[in-house]
Order: C-alpha cells, then structure tokens, then sequence
C-alpha cells in the first residue's frame, strides 16, 4: 500500500514570497490532493469603504495591489459612474486604456521574470525585468508613479498625454518591442524551458470553465473569455481579439502572456491613432443610489467590482472578486497528479498575487 | 451602461434547484458576495454565459444565517463560501470543503457581520489628523 505524507508548502517559501499555503498529500512523489489556505494578512479593505468618503476611495482601491494598481482604481472608478450614471469623456476613456495596457505590460514582464528564475534561469529573469524598468519609466512620465498611478478619479482622469508624449511613447515601444521578441522567444524555443513547462499541470478546458478560471490561466485552456470583450471604455472603438492557446499546460499559460505584450502594445498604438480632443473629467455632484457589478480584465483575468450605495457619501458595501480568489480552485485541480517538484512552477503559471486576494 | 445585469430573487430553499438549472445550462460562476442589510444580509450568486451577466439574490434572516451550499455543483464554490462564513457568520450545510471558521485568521469574528456605521466626515478628518 502506497504511504500518504502531507508536505506543507508555504505561507513561507523561496519562490513565493507572498503568503498562500498549500497542505500537500503526496503518494511516491506524486501531488494526490492540496488543500490551499489563504487569509494570513487579511486587510479587510472592503469595509473601509464605510468610513471613506465614495469619490476618495478610489485611492485605497489602488492600493488594494502593487502590480495592477490602475486597473483597480479604474473598475472602482466604473462601478460608482455606472451606478450615478455619468458619462466619462472619451478621452479619459482611451487614457484609461493606455495605462491599463501599460499595466499588462509591466505585469506580464514581472512574471515572466519570475517565471525565468523559478525554474533556475537567472539572465532570463534580468532581461524581463531590465525591459520591465522601461515600461515603469513610461509610466513615471505619463502618471509621475511607477507602482500607484493615482491618475483616475471618478468621473475621468487627473492627468493627460499631449499627443507629441503619446506618438513618442508609440514609437519606444515598438523599438522595446523587437527586445521583448528576443527575451521571449527564449520562452517559446528553449529546449530547456520548453521541457520545463510543456505538458506540465495540464487544465482542461472544461475543467477551467467549470471551475470559473480567469484570464491567461483560461485562455491558455482554450477559453475564449476576455473581460475586454465586453467593450467597456474606449475597448468599444479598438479592434482587438482574446489570445487563446489549448494545450491548458505551463507552456499555454506562458505563451498567452507572451502573445499579450504584442497585443497590448498594439492596443496603445491603436489608442494613440484614435484619441480624440477633448476634456479629461466631469463635474460629480450628489450621491450615488444603486448597485452595480463591474467587470474589467486585469492581467490576471477578470476582477469584480461590486458596490452597493444608499444615497450618501459612504458606500453600504463594496465587494471585490479578485482574479487569483478565482484561480485557486483551478490551481487545485492543476496540482493533482503533479511531481512535487514542480509545485512551485505550476502555482506561479497562475500568476498568483496574494495582495489582490487578501484586499 | 457597460452591459445588461439581470438579477432575480430566490428563497435559501430553491436556490441549490435554481443553481443546477444554470449549471445544466453551461453558465458559469462568476463569485458569491454577501452585503449586510439592516435587518438581514443578502447574498448575490453572480453568473455568466456568453458575456452575459446573472444574478440571484438571497436574503437571509440574522436569526439563522444557513443557505444550502452550491459547491456540491459548483465546486469552486468552497472558497466563496468559505470567505462569507469566516466574514459574515453565515453557515453553508452540505459544504465540500469547509475549514470551520479558518479560512481567514481575522483577529475578530465575523468581522463584516455588523451595519455601517455612518460615521461624521469630521470625525474622520479629525482622526486623519492625529
């Protein structure tokens, strides 16, 4: 009879260094059952929103991650105009888009960075990251912050791109973009990388539809679900495709975030064609009465913002579904039947980001 | 209008039925959120198919804060109803993966099962600066 031993994985470990932890049951080295445990630095930020005034909350939502800042700050934003119904002018829109775009970016080059140096690649891990630091430095710019933009309020945006600023901005990141194909292509030819990753902590299709996995974890299963698709924001002007890969392994997941760096930077430069003139923000006056969920797609997938608001300055309830609160009964099912090896591997092909998921 | 977000109402005891049904019919589950009313706590089981956007909502009596849960069909329903038990004190009979109040180490119980407390802007400015 073969011996069941429980190996715990994390809430310290020298891959992940945020804290989620894993019980592992293990047969002859094989991954049978893990049983994820989060909620270690529970921040309860949901509830502040009963003592902070609705229009300065977008502030605590930024903070709510330091990868996928702006995008926080922005469905917060969506949710409290959609509910007062007030109509953002478009620039702010493709403004919005541009910085949500850059965030995907930067993102997608710190995993890969830190894809490359879980499995043992360390000048792999430098170059993602030394591409990374330019697009942080488009981003100090554009916004004067490279982690918290601060840059969107309800009702619009704080800051504009003139168009000298954007056609430039355009032009560097095609330049980066012949560097980002190099770095990556090691990714997609490697043979070591490719051994490291192909036919590892495979996710099915159904199995990532019906365990409700979001964003680059479902479309590399062949899920064809994009939040982008919805057409919020100036998305509805932008001709744009979900990446989907099908193999549902490491390698899928890994090649998605690499198809959507190209994809994003495309996006910017259909963003920076289109731009129309006009004003940045609109006047807010009164409380907002309603409820709403808004949905956007993070990096990580698709994030949830739901709010529920009585008529005063203070939010009833705000409730936010973060992408990797999603993943993880999908990061279960890839876990089972795994070496014990490759655990670490396959928890980083979600992209996991603990500080979203403790909000 | 970003898109179209039909919800309907159903009671604790048609909802395991009410689930099934949209689970046969190939939709998704999107989350499960829980929001604390005056006098009770509502909870919203979102769905989605197609882009399209579902919700039911379930009001339950502070009195006995116990819903069927779903995660016998939805199984990744475990992690939403482990986070509203721990947050809001609501039990999930029939649970798949229950973690009995661990899921998140809150140093107070429930620590969202109370009503807003609609502090004076002030109050607030006046703790800012201290």
């Amino acid at each position: 009879m073969t011996k069941r031993t429980i190996i715990p994985f994390g809430p310290q470990h020298p891959v992940l260094p945020e804290p989620v932890h894993l019980e592992l049951a293990v047969e002859d080295g094989k991954v049978v059952e893990a049983i994820p445990s989060v909620g270690f630095i529970h921040r309860g930020l949901e509830k502040l929103v009963e003592k902070k005034d609705f229009f300065d909350f977008v502030f605590v939502a930024e903070r709510i991650c330091g990868i996928c800042s702006f995008i926080h700050g922005m469905t917060y934003c969506m949710v409290i105009e959609e509910i007062m119904k007030l109509e953002v002018p478009d620039r702010a829109q493709y403004l919005r888009l541009v910085w949500s775009e850059l965030s995907r970016l930067h993102s997608h080059l710190l995993w890969l960075g830190l894809m490359a140096d879980a499995f043992g690649f360390e000048s792999l891990f430098m170059h993602c990251w030394r591409l990374r630091e330019k697009i942080l430095d488009i981003i100090e710019e554009t916004t004067g912050g490279r982690v918290i933009f601060g840059s969107c309020k309800v009702g619009g945006v704080r800051k504009d791109i003139s168009a000298d600023t954007l056609d430039r901005i355009v032009k560097v990141l095609h330049e980066y973009e012949r560097e980002i194909k190099e770095i990556t292509d090691v990714f997609i030819a490697d043979g070591s990388v490719k051994h490291r990753m192909s036919g590892v902590g495979v996710l099915s299709k159904e199995d990532a539809y019906h365990l409700g996995a979001v964003g680059p974890t479902a479309r590399g299963s062949g899920v064809d679900f994009d939040m982008r698709k919805l057409r919020y924001g100036a998305y509805k002007n932008i001709s744009f495709a979900p990446v989907l890969e099908t193999a549902g392994d490491c390698y899928s997941r890994c090649h998605v975030r690499i198809r959507e760096l190209f994809q994003s930077i495309d996006l910017i430069d259909q963003a920076a064609r289109k731009i129309p003139a006009g004003p940045l923000e609109i006047k807010v006056s009164g409380f907002p009465e309603g409820e709403f969920f808004a949905r956007t797609e993070q990096p990580r997938g698709e994030v949830i913002y739901y709010a529920k608001a009585n008529g005063t300055k203070f939010l009833q309830r705000l409730r936010v579904r973060t992408p990797t609160f999603a993943n993880i009964p999908a990061l279960v099912k890839i876990l089972q039947g795994c070496d014990v090896a490759d655990v670490p591997v396959l928890i980083l092909t979600i992209d996991p980001c603990i500080s979203c998921t403790e909000r | 209008m970003i898109e179209e977000q039909k919800s309907i109402g159903v009671t604790p005891a048609e909802l395991v039925e009410k689930v099934q049904v949209l689970f046969n019919d190939g939709w998704r589950l999107v989350q499960i959120g829980c929001t604390r009313l005056e006098n009770g706590l509502e909870l919203n089981y979102s769905f989605d198919k197609h882009y399209q956007f579902f919700n039911l909502k379930v009001a339950v009596a502070l009195s006995n804060p116990e819903v069927p849960s779903i995660s016998p069909v939805y199984w990744s329903a475990f992690i939403y109803e482990n986070e509203t038990q721990d947050l809001f004190g609501i039990k999930f009979p029939g649970l798949v993966l229950d973690y009995k109040g661990s899921f998140y180490k809150t140093s107070v119980k429930n620590p969202f099962n109370s009503c807003s407390e609609q502090i004076n802007i002030k109050d607030i400015k006046k703790d800012l600066a201290l």
